[in-house]
């Protein structure tokens, strides 16, 4: 699975009320969410993001509540993954069961400058810098959490036959 | 080659390994485990119902082990927050769950008091600061919504097993030092994400001296530090607050004498002091002495971390006589609805209103910038909440220190932060 797209780039300790603040939380409807996300630390990125972008950051990406709606609206807007450093474990769960890759790279984030054109390649743990012409490898995801991609995220995952299908007899 | 009959392990592995029906498992392995009891808010349950439906999700398998707690926006602030917290309840009736609360108080100090929770039980909550109810000798952790969904659905979360850090905390506790400058400290020790995937694990003589209540203000934050889980030891105080509660079946699971930890701290509480976490992390730690010149517009005392009795007792303790200071407001919000009656019974909803402080329902309130005491550009707040984030208040130049109740009320009655000892003398 290989995405390609712009690079935004952000520091450490992104926090959930950051990717989207609480105060918009009193409706679950993502679309209405989508564009407040990230506005308190960039104003620019909700409505200049595309659909295949990328996010860059540091440690700790994702750290605080376990609001599904920041990996949600982040989905919304079309990111295709996000690679930091490190992730909040929360974070970590939420953005795959919602089908939403994240890879751990530490170069990328000392690399890449906002607005490069990247691409990954989930099977292969390759990140490439196309604007650059330099790659960084990853660890490749756990077969699981691959998984949870490829099915869309844990509810269609669910939907297609549960626990079974992705762990055998234990379920 | 050590090849005993079964593997040393801690608390959280133990736990985490009868629900996952298997003798023994180590750090880093994925299972699939049963869950005792779920919970989700009037935030997170409407983004469950939805990825319910979208996993064909028609009857949850076990009503009476769901719990859904309407907290965050109650009593309904707007229009929208009402909608989700209508679609909540008629997701409860429609599919029988009877543990539907609403405006009865925040989960993690409501779900205790009903004894919803005990020792050796694996919880999960669509709330980060789930991780609470580890203070009763539980694995308790945060995940998100569609984690929920998948428990309804089919009673099993999948779980990465966490390693586990040993928390030993010794000594007395120093005057005006309690369980949240306790937390503060070790969060500031281990760093915002020093224990990200880990559980921690609390042992030592000074947890022997504090109550259930000081121990839920602990295990509470473990989330600031990154954990998964924060679990306490079970011992006499644990057994005296689950006396004569609930269903049950409790299981009180202590770690193996060899189990195997990633990293042991140690804590002297006899040299630790009262302490502000100020912005923007919850492990920007600082003695209250250095920050006594930071003026303040507003204090919060409550919140799932410090709105127990204990805590407002100590708040009323500090107000009792004073006056807060003109150009600062002091929210008091008690937690639970029973919490508020206790106060009044004890004479404490006086003394807050008498030193011109507001009394709210209980709410979460102004903790996650939702409403009841939200920050204006500039403005700054003592807050014994647990988060100090960039905006999470309001304004996002606004500025939130985390604090005890005790250093709250003294901020509130000096209008800058100030240490108890230097109100009460
Ligand atoms: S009081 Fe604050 S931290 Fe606790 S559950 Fe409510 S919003 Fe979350």
């Amino acid at each position: 699975m290989t995405y390609e797209g712009k690079a935004w780039v952000f520091g450490d300790d992104v926090d959930t009320d950051q990717i989207i603040p609480a105060r918009y939380l009193n409706t679950p409807e993502l679309s209405l969410l989508a564009p407040h996300c990230l506005e308190d630390l960039d104003p620019e990125f909700a409505g200049a993001v595309r659909p295949g972008d990328l996010l860059v950051a540091g440690r700790n990406f994702g750290c605080g509540s376990s609001r599904e709606h920041a990996p949600g609206v982040l989905k919304t807007l079309g990111v295709a993954a996000v690679v930091a450093e490190s992730f909040a474990r929360i974070f970590y769960r939420n953005s795959f069961n919602l089908g939403l890759p994240l890879i751990e790279c530490q170069e990328a984030r000392k690399r890449v400058e906002r607005g490069e054109r990247l691409r990954v390649d989930l099977k292969t743990g390759r990140l490439t810098n196309v604007s650059k012409g330099e790659s960084y490898t990853f660890k490749p995801l756990p077969k699981f959490m691959m998984e949870l991609i490829e099915a869309g995220g844990l509810s269609a995952l669910l939907r297609a036959g549960g626990w079974t299908r992705a762990w055998g007899s234990e379920a | 080659m050590k090849k005993a009959a079964s593997r040393a392990m801690t608390m959280a592995e133990k736990i985490l390994a009868r629900h996952a029906r298997r003798k023994e498992l180590e750090p880093g392995e994925l299972i699939l485990a049963e869950v005792d009891l779920t919970m989700a808010n009037d935030i997170t349950a409407p983004l469950a119902i939805r990825a319910f439906r979208e996993a064909g999700g028609k009857r949850v398998l076990r009503p009476e082990r769901i719990s859904l707690v309407m907290d965050h926006f109650t009593p309904n602030k707007d229009i929208p927050s009402a909608e989700q917290v209508r679609e909540s309840r008629e997701f409860a009736r429609e599919q029988d769950i009877r543990l539907y609360f609403e405006t009865d108080g925040i989960a993690h100090a409501l779900l205790p008091e009903k004894a919803l929770v005990g020792p050796g039980q694996l919880v999960l909550g669509a709330d980060s600061h789930t991780c609470t109810y580890g203070a009763l000798g539980a694995f308790a952790s945060g995940v998100g919504s569609t984690d929920i969904a998948a428990a309804w659905i089919t009673g099993m979360a999948w779980l990465r097993v966490p390693g586990s850090i040993k928390l030993q905390y010794k000594g007395k506790p120093a005057p005006w030092v309690t369980a949240k400058d306790m937390i503060l400290n070790t969060i500031a020790d281990l760093g915002v994400e020093g224990a990200n995937y880990m559980a921690l694990e609390f042992h030592g003589e000074a947890l022997e001296r504090i109550s259930m209540e000081a121990r839920f203000t602990m295990a509470n934050m473990v989330i600031e530090a990154g954990a998964k889980a924060g679990i306490f030891h079970v011992d006499r105080i644990t057994l005296d607050y689950l006396q004569g509660d609930g269903p049950g079946p409790w299981e009180i699971i202590s770690a193996d004498p060899d189990a195997l930890y990633s990293d042991v701290r140690e804590y002297d509480t006899s040299r630790m002091s009262p302490v502000v976490a100020v912005p923007h992390s919850p492990a920007n730690v600082r003695p209250v002495e250095e920050l006594h010149k930071v003026e303040i517009q507003q204090v919060v005392i409550g919140s799932c971390t410090n709105g127990r009795m204990e805590d407002l007792r100590v708040a009323a303790r500090v107000l009792a006589g004073r006056k807060v200071a003109s150009h600062t407001r002091l929210l008091v919000i008690p937690a639970t609805r029973s919490t508020y009656a206790q106060a009044l019974r004890e004479g404490l909803v006086q003394v807050f209103l008498e030193a011109g402080a507001v009394v709210c329902p209980p709410s979460c309130g102004p903790c996650l910038g939702g409403h009841l005491g939200i920050l204006a550009k500039g403005e700054r707040c003592v807050s014994t909440t647990n988060r100090n984030f960039l905006g999470r208040m309001g304004h996002p130049e606004s500025e939130i220190y985390l604090a005890s109740p005790a250093v709250a009320a003294a901020s509130a009655v000096a209008g800058k932060i100030a240490h108890p000892r230097e109100i009460l003398s």
